[in-house]
């Protein structure tokens, strides 16, 4: 679109003629592209037979919004923006940014007000306002935080940029004690704040930090080695099955059967390494997604051993280390040890330290394997394999150690989730969940740790969070699901960020050395690597 | 071959070696020897095959036939055709550059010349194990790796920018880098394949400085592939001239030049002016025959040249394709054909006449290979 703007800019058009010239072009591509997608749309009748169902209200409704938004973009938007890159003459300086506008004090204090306000009133919402409004209060009220969060992130931005890891693990270690607190205080008791701690800490905690480690081990063959593998669900496959089956019938404890997994992985990462070595690029990627559909397929059909789609269930506990235990018939078990209220909550929070600790280990081990020889060669070959040759690096057992490393933080995280769910089937290793790790990596920057964690933390979080929002269902009716829409906002999301930052949210590359100044890489010159 | 100098002395023998790609011969029959401590120059017109004698030496290719045979300082032998790729930089000491350069662009000159040192920090972060938990003897292998490549920055005069990305270098500049880093692997024999080329006068002077800094003070043997024909004549202690995949001369810097075969066939002269150089150069032969313009296109015939040798020129297998390498095109085997001219031809025809369609076709203009 942008194009046509351009030609036009010396004949000099006045914008609102041109506006809504381009509002009207708008429209006409709008009405072409839905006209069969919205205007006519097939249904069954009672009688089963196929009929058309004519929508032309719904879709004047689309194309009318879209010639608006046109309309509005080109009339003022554009203008707004390219007013923001021009220097006010008498001072020399450029407008404020949209940032600086957007977030300022007094609507920063307007914001915690709106939402002090509405979270003092929190239990007679419903009856001050009746069930409709109180709905949109909540959601005004989640939007006022999230804009104080935001804007005091936004002034402390330079601090947040400087001490990011710091940050981000305290953050991480307090979260489950902040969460209880909280809803504690919120709820009056104790046992209150544990039990509403469920969804926060499990639905949230844990579901972001498994990503965020599946995502750091995909990292490594990806990001650093630059091996392009769609099948990584595989791995985690591996590890999970491995700690259900072994767990369930020989009763081995969490503990030994952690590193076994992850080993059981490593070696299944070299046997998928051994043949595809010699693939580059696309053929790896294929063969690599054929390798994922093969071990679920193996899952599904070896019904002796893994009891095919219905899945292996009754996995054992973790227990802490054996000394207290999580099963409440058990005479360890955590609330007599401790002389404290049942709650199946502590589980839910030993679980998130215990992933945590999983991630600090898969960040520890790839920082440091990143300064070791290892690590450079990965990145030496993501760079160019010849050249590598050429200095006389043996590329098979690079290409290999760095599936193999890959693969085991993979089993690792699968054993952990087996752990957490109780229960495992090949329905969760389909190829959806290795594109989404996939999707994380490079939304993240490949290769950078706190960019994929932040990008884990969006996609994750953002997809889990638009399960709450049911006042949606106000609005579009009680036939509305908002979880439908999820894939979508998801889609268009990525879409959006892949525009704006095509390296992802971290495009640079920190040096594993340096001599005089450490300076990061601009992603201009890393390679992505051909496989 | 072998006997003309010490086994002790020469750090590289390359023997009947041929590289056949398809019907395309490469390089064929090809025999030569670099002694240590000496700059071995390889040279001849585009698509003489050198960059492939580079990639047969350095395992990137398997020859056909041949045998390369490298004596490292310590006594061992390697036979460098039977070595996998990556042991021949390892074990036998051979490293390289390439005509079109290869960086690790992403990465910051001194991450360039640390992965260049690879397979020592290796074993000394106990093939990771070791460096991963920390340990002194790996922390003290890693300082020292940083100091050998400050070393070789300097000497590249790198080190200001050794902190930046190795793509972000201009192009002068990433030749060094490519240099210093093939040097970080302690080679006993550095290849580079057109070090000079896309450099300017001042650079190009600075980089032959390089070189003969790496010649005296670290006693490393250079093989060299080079177009630039000062570099060659000032820095090299041995010419190697190719054309078409075979050797047409051999020796030092002044009797290669003044070669007549090599001037033809180096200088890509048109046929019409074979005689002409020649004249200049002052061969008897060819001012003799001048006159009787003998017809040389078709084949060597007789000559007494080792052109004439058994290879044939002309090699139609593999996949329908049938590549001819007319005699015709080599100008070094016009040159050899017209030398032994005993019995003019009647009806001799000049050489710019059109019954040579090969010869006229593919003269000595660059005939762009894989770059
Ligand atoms: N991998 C290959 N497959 C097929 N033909 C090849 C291959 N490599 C080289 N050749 C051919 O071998 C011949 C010699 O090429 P080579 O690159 O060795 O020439 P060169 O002497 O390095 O030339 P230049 O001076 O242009 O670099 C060329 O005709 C080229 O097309
Ligand atoms: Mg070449």
């Amino acid at each position: 679109m942008a194009v046509t703007a351009s030609p036009e800019r010396d004949i000099v058009v006045p914008p609102m003629q041109r506006a809504f010239r381009e509002a009207l072009y708008a429209g006409a591509i709008a009405l072409g592209l839905f006209v069969l997608f919205i205007g006519l749309r097939t249904d069954q009748n009672i009688s089963n037979e196929l009929i058309l169902v004519q929508r032309w209200g719904l879709l004047a409704l689309v194309v009318i919004l879209t010639a608006v938004g046109r309309f509005l973009y080109v009339a003022y938007a554009q203008p707004f923006l390219a007013s923001l890159k021009v220097a006010d003459v008498a001072t020399g300086l450029l407008p404020e940014s949209m940032a600086t506008r957007f977030f300022r004090i007094p609507y920063l204090f307007a914001a915690i007000i709106i939402a002090v306000a509405l979270l003092a009133l929190a239990g007679s919402l419903d009856g001050l306002l009746g069930p409709d409004l109180a709905g949109y209060a909540r959601f005004l009220r989640a939007l006022a935080i999230i804009y104080a969060v935001a804007s005091v992130m936004f002034y402390f931005r330079s601090f947040i940029h400087d001490h990011f890891s710091a940050l981000g693990v305290s953050a991480l270690a307090l979260y489950p004690v902040v969460v209880v607190l909280t809803l504690a205080l919120y709820s009056g008791s104790v046992a209150g704040g544990f039990q509403g701690s469920l969804k926060w800490v499990d639905n949230f905690g844990i579901q972001i930090l498994i990503y965020v480690m599946l995502a750091w081990g995909l990292n490594i063959v990806i990001g650093l080695a630059g091996l392009l593998d769609l099948g990584y669900v595989a791995f985690y496959a591996v590890g999970a099955y491995a700690y259900a089956l072994l767990g369930t019938h020989f009763g081995l404890s969490f503990w030994i059967l952690l590193p076994a997994a992850g080993c059981m992985a490593a070696f299944w990462g070299v046997m998928l390494g051994f043949p595809v070595l010699r693939l580059r690029g696309d053929y790896l990627a294929i063969v690599t997604l054929a390798f994922g559909e093969i071990i679920r397929l193996v899952l599904i059909n070896w019904r002796e051993v893994t009891n095919g789609s219905a899945g292996v269930s009754g996995i054992p506990k973790v227990s802490f280390f054996g000394l207290i235990s999580f099963n409440v018939s058990d005479p360890n078990y955590i609330a007599k040890v401790l002389n404290i209220a049942t709650s199946s909550a502590y589980y839910k929070i030993f679980l998130y330290y215990l992933i945590l600790g999983l991630c600090l280990l898969t960040a520890f081990v790839t920082i440091r394997l990143r300064r070791l020889p290892v690590g450079r060669a990965w990145e030496a070959l993501r760079e160019d394999e010849i050249a590598c040759r050429s200095l006389g690096i043996n590329t098979t057992t690079t290409k290999l150690t760095a599936f193999a490393t890959g693969a085991m933080f993979g089993g690792f995280a699968g054993s952990f989730f087996a752990a957490r769910q109780g229960f495992v089937s090949p329905e969760s290793f389909v190829f959806l969940e290795s594109a989404i790790v996939l999707a994380i990596v490079v939304l993240g920057g490949m290769g950078s740790l706190p960019g994929i964690a932040v990008a884990a933390l969006v996609m994750i979080g953002g997809t889990e969070a638009l399960r709450e929002l049911d006042f949606l269902k106000r609005i579009f009716g009680p036939d509305f699901t908002p979880e439908l829409y999820r894939m979508l906002l998801f889609g268009m999301a990525m879409v959006i960020v892949m525009l704006w930052k095509p390296r992802g949210f971290v495009g640079s590359r920190e040096p594993t050395a340096f001599l005089k100044k450490r300076k990061a890489v601009s992603g201009s010159f890393t390679k992505e690597g051909h496989g | 071959m072998n006997g003309q100098a010490s086994a002790g002395d020469l750090i590289l023998q390359v023997e009947h070696l041929s590289m056949k790609f398809g019907g395309l011969v490469a390089i064929g029959d090809l025999s030569f020897q670099a002694k240590r401590g000496e700059i071995t120059a390889l040279i001849g017109p585009n698509g003489a095959g050198k960059t492939t004698v580079f990639n047969c030496i350095t395992g990137f290719y398997k020859p056909t036939e041949g045998m390369i045979t490298l004596s490292r300082g310590d006594g061992s032998t390697y036979l460098l055709e039977r070595l996998p790729n990556h042991e021949i930089p390892a074990r036998a000491k051979v490293a390289r550059t390439f005509q079109n350069i290869r960086l690790f662009s992403g990465m910051t000159l001194l991450e360039n010349l640390l992965v260049a040192q690879h397979n020592k920090l290796m074993k000394a972060s106990g093939y990771t194990l070791l460096g991963l938990f920390g340990f002194p003897s790996y922390r003290q292998a890693s300082a020292e790796s940083i100091d050998l490549a400050r070393h070789w920055l300097e000497k590249a005069d790198l080190v200001d920018r050794a902190d930046d990305p190795a793509g972000d270098l201009p192009y002068g500049a990433q030749r060094r880098l490519e240099i210093a880093r093939a040097m970080c692997t302690g080679p006993e024999l550095l290849c580079l394949d057109e070090p000079a080329a896309g450099l300017n006068p001042k650079e190009s002077a600075s980089l032959n400085q390089l070189l003969m800094d790496i010649k005296d003070n670290t006693g490393t043997s250079i093989l060299l592939i080079e177009h630039d024909m000062s570099v060659v004549m000032q820095i090299s202690d041995h010419v190697v001239v190719l054309e078409y995949g075979r050797k047409i001369s051999d020796g030092n810097p002044q009797s290669v030049r003044t070669d007549p075969r090599v001037i033809a066939a180096y200088l890509g002269v048109d046929d019409e002016e074979v005689e002409t150089v020649l004249t200049e150069v002052g061969d008897e032969d060819v001012i003799e025959q001048l006159d009787t313009g003998p017809d040389s296109e078709h084949g060597p015939g007789s000559s007494s040249s080792f052109l004439a040798g058994p290879v044939t020129d002309t090699i139609g297998h593999s996949e329908g394709e049938r590549v001819t390498v007319s005699k015709g095109a080599s100008k070094a085997a016009q040159v050899d054909a017209r030398k032994p001219a005993v019995k003019p031809k009647p009806a001799a025809k000049k050489s710019t006449s059109p019954a040579k369609p090969a010869a006229k076709s593919s003269t000595a203009k660059p005939r762009g290979g894989r770059k």
